[in-house]
């Protein structure tokens, strides 16, 4: 299916600090909003783009701080598109750490983060390199708070 | 994140406020912890019912409390989890070791 005409794009590039997890997720929801989505599929935004991000906190940069790039992009159809990417470690086997409870990252780390990416959103895409960086692609239709 | 933390009858009850995500979770593990490890109580309540996001961090910091208080020999009750919380934290398998409750819809 060809992609609908691309109306608006924002980009966002933070350090790889904890505190700003809260302003990734509020930033891109606050994007959303354009679309006039639910207060569920801004939940659900919200929560996916946390995830996300404290994945390349935590697993990308690990010890290190580096950036972290969000995209995200609304489609004229009503789908919402956003994109982290870190430039960090890369993820050696992708397929094992999407499986639910897999976890690199220690005694408190759920091993949920692409379970709940993967279900509040309509398509999560994850591409990595090893040494180079992970992006992951995730995307929602939103029908607003009619349909929402 | 501010958090009410109190001990009554051998029982440690958290009341969670406000978001709750890696960067909230770290500080809060530790006092929690910490009052585990003092009052080592029979029921520890973690009472979701005033956060207002969460995401897969706060159900590592469950998992978490969960295998410190097995350890000796405590239970674990969440309470007040929105429907989305609830949802997490089954994901988790969580519901067939702690006692999970949700609050109310339109709460």
């Amino acid at each position: 299916m060809p992609k609908a005409m691309l109306i608006n794009e924002m980009k966002l590039e933070l350090e790889s600090r904890s505190i700003n997890e809260s302003f990734a997720r509020a930033t891109v929801a606050a994007f959303c909003s354009q679309l006039d989505p639910s207060l569920e599929e801004l939940s659900d935004i919200k929560t996916a783009v946390s995830e996300a991000v404290t994945n390349a906190i935590v697993h990308g940069y690990a010890e290190k701080t580096g950036k972290v790039y969000i995209t995200a992009r609304i489609y004229a159809d009503g789908m919402f598109e956003v994109a982290v990417k870190d430039k960090g470690c890369g993820i050696p086997d992708i397929a094992k750490a999407r499986e639910p409870l897999f976890t690199t990252g220690g005694a408190d780390r759920a091993g949920l983060g692409f379970a709940v990416m993967e279900s509040f959103t309509d398509k999560l895409n994850v591409r990595s390199a090893v040494g180079k960086g992970t992006t992951v692609t995730m995307r929602k239709k939103i029908t607003g708070k009619s349909g929402g | 994140m501010a958090t009410e933390l109190y001990t009554a009858n051998n029982a440690v009850t958290v009341r969670l406020e406000g978001e709750l995500d890696h960067h909230a979770a770290g500080p809060l593990r530790d006092r929690i912890d910490e009052a585990i490890m003092k009052a080592r109580p029979d029921v520890l309540t973690l009472d979701f019912g005033n956060v207002s996001f969460m995401d897969s961090s706060a159900v590592g910091l469950v998992m978490g409390r969960f295998k410190l208080l097995s350890a000796m020999k405590g239970k674990l009750e969440v309470v007040g989890l929105s429907p989305t919380a609830y949802r997490m934290m089954e994901l988790s398998g969580l519901k067939t070791l702690a006692k999970l409750e949700m609050k109310p819809r339109g709460n």
